[in-house]
């Protein structure tokens, strides 16, 4: 099939593979490659015509096009799922895929009379192995919306921090405080889109003209509006305290209390949960970010003698080489990087 | 056939002792109930053994304490095929004996079986007429050598069980679940109860308690059991055994509430948020 779109331009499609044809000058006929004349023998079996005539297109310029098109095109949207086949394959043929760092998690937040108060513990691990034993979940989205993040720590950290980027331009654009639903919003659709894969559970909280809002995003991409709520493998330890004991219009003092206890709460009756407990208390115009608010869990035998040598070994040769400094480092006054 | 217990309990302090002194008469028992199974029940006329893979009637979590008089066990009555709940009025917690409650979860069928069994070890007992009876540390030792040893034969009865009882003063509360493993503790829970309930259990049992603080303290757990697991039902009975004796009372309701102000108005500030 051939269709003439403009006087310089072919469009050509074949059985076996699609072709675009750009238009060409004569000019370019001498730096055309051996390839063209295997498309042509290719395209003379539907038996197409080449114009050789001076006046119209001269001759053509191929280019063989595969199933996504990266050529200048606007490229496919959505996400390609190529490389999840490939995952599915190599998983079936035995390969075992690298275990990523979870979190496994007690996350929670509340909303109290004047805003929100997010709680979260600390561990984070990796199958069996607590990889990082005070890490950070509560994640900055905006100066008044904070984000706890449970599930696949890359993905929780890369989709807060590029919300929070979209929020800040966002910001910018409007000029005006941002709204937890836009988060909401942005995080949601970021989520859907991947289908899944990015494996990020939230609890998104925060307080805004509007007021106080509380929201849990679940990976696949559905939301919650609720006054309390918990994620992660904790998640039922906690909301075990949350159901017995919430009430609303609670003091600060009294949310902070019971956030803390709902942690404990997942720290030890969890095992994918553990170390302290952080705290971040939003209200309108203020927050409070309580990073290890508790730590219930100190290291309790610390030697006192510190690390020395045992009698028996021998100092045969002592020699201290000092550092030498090669650069000098220089702090440059300036913004660092906001949060 | 009046079975008076006295003071003999001497020896039987230990428990373990009179247990293995019975043990002519229990081993019998155990390999009739073998050999009914091969022959009758639950398998095809081919030689190769039919396995429970996967349970059909299921009831949910049982809670149990240790309070001040003796043992305190909540479970609520539902029995469900699946998703559906299919049955409201099941009863999951049954006495054993004179001195010991049974509280189950899992498979119905399978529970009805253990009743079957525990009825023939309690008549056993009884025949031999000598002023002793099985307090509840042997029915519990019972329970698990059965079901580790069909869980041996891959053909477990899938249950979790909870046992409590009161036996000459001496308070015990053990569990056993449908692979065997067993432990005796001051609060145990089954299924979703060890999610749930086990947390507010850990802040909250202490020492003595009264009957209406532990009655309190089981309705919490059941409450939030009731709000959380998708199997549960809002009709539970409670059941006390003390020294002087075992009630199980009526099936009864919880109060829930619904009318936080967010559920209300999910919404508020921006409409269609929500999903």
């Amino acid at each position: 099939m051939m269709k003439l779109l403009t006087s310089q331009t072919w469009v050509l499609a074949s059985k076996r593979c699609r072709f675009l044809l750009l238009s060409s000058s004569p000019r370019q006929l001498r730096y055309l490659p051996l390839l063209i004349r295997f498309l042509l023998a290719d395209l003379l079996q539907i038996g197409h015509s080449v114009n050789n005539r001076s006046c119209t297109c001269k001759f053509i310029t191929f280019t063989y096009l595969k199933m996504p098109s990266d050529t200048m095109d606007v490229p496919k949207t959505g996400f390609s799922f190529d490389l999840c086949r490939r995952n599915d394959m190599l998983a079936k043929k035995g390969l075992k895929s690298p275990s990523y760092l979870k979190t496994g998690t007690t996350i929670v937040g509340l909303i109290f009379e004047n805003g929100v108060i997010l709680g979260a513990d600390t561990r984070a691990t990796e199958g069996p192995i607590v990889a990082d034993k005070n890490c950070e979940k509560i994640h900055y989205m905006a100066p008044n919306i904070y984000c706890c993040g449970a599930g696949t720590a890359a993905d929780t950290e890369a989709v807060t921090d590029n919300i929070s980027s979209q929020l800040k331009l966002h910001r910018y654009h409007t000029g005006r405080e941002s709204r937890v639903v836009t988060a909401l919003t942005l995080l949601k659709s970021h989520l859907f889109r991947y289908q899944g894969h990015v494996s990020a559970a939230l609890v998104l909280g925060g307080v805004d003209v509007t007021g106080p809002h509380l929201h849990t995003i679940y990976p696949h991409g559905s939301t919650d509006t609720l006054p309390y709520a918990t994620m992660g493998s904790g998640s039922l330890a906690a909301m075990a305290i949350f159901e017995s004991e919430y009430r609303e219009g609670l003091t600060r003092d009294e949310g902070v209390n019971l956030v803390t206890k709902a942690i404990c709460s997942g720290i030890f009756n969890d095992l994918g949960s553990g170390s302290n407990v952080d705290v971040c208390v939003i209200e309108k115009g203020k927050k409070e970010y309580l990073r290890n608010h508790l730590t219930p869990n100190p290291r309790t035998y610390v030697s006192s003698r510190g690390y020395t040598f045992s009698k028996k070994a021998e100092v045969l040769l002592t020699k201290i080489t000092p550092q030498k400094e090669l650069v000098e480092v220089v702090e440059v006054g300036g913004d660092a990087m906001e949060e | 056939m009046v079975v008076e217990s006295h003071e003999t309990d001497g020896e039987f302090a230990g428990g373990g002792l009179g247990h293995t002194s019975r043990s002519p008469i229990v081993t019998p028992v155990f390999t009739d109930m073998v050999s009914s199974q091969t022959e009758s029940g639950l398998l095809s006329s081919e030689g190769e053994s039919q396995r429970t893979q996967y349970p059909y009637v299921t009831g949910t979590s049982v809670i149990g304490i240790k309070y001040k008089d003796g043992i305190l066990m909540a479970a609520d009555m539902g029995g469900s095929y699946g998703s559906t709940i299919r049955y409201k009025s099941v009863e999951r917690l049954k006495q054993v004996g004179k001195h010991s409650l049974l509280g189950a979860s899992g498979e119905i069928s399978d529970f009805q079986e253990i009743l079957r069994y525990l009825d023939e070890l309690i008549l056993h007992d009884n025949m031999w007429d000598d002023g002793n009876s099985l307090g509840p540390k042997e029915v519990h030792n019972y329970l698990t050598r059965m079901m580790y040893n069909r869980r041996n034969k891959f053909d477990p009865l899938w249950n979790s069980l909870v046992l409590g009882g009161v036996k000459n003063g001496h308070k015990y509360l053990g569990s056993v679940s449908m692979i065997g493993v067993h432990f005796e503790d001051n609060h145990v829970a089954t299924g979703f109860g060890n999610h749930l309930a086990r947390p507010i259990l850990r802040e909250e049992w202490k020492e003595d308690l009264s009957f209406e603080e532990g009655v309190k303290l089981l309705e919490k757990c059941m409450r939030n059991l009731l709000y959380r697991d998708r199997s549960a039902v809002n009709k539970l009975q409670i059941a006390k055994i003390t020294e002087d004796g075992l009630t199980i009372s009526q099936p009864y309701s919880l109060k829930t509430f619904w009318n936080f102000g967010a559920f209300q108005n999910p919404t508020v500030g921006a409409e269609g948020s929500c999903c």
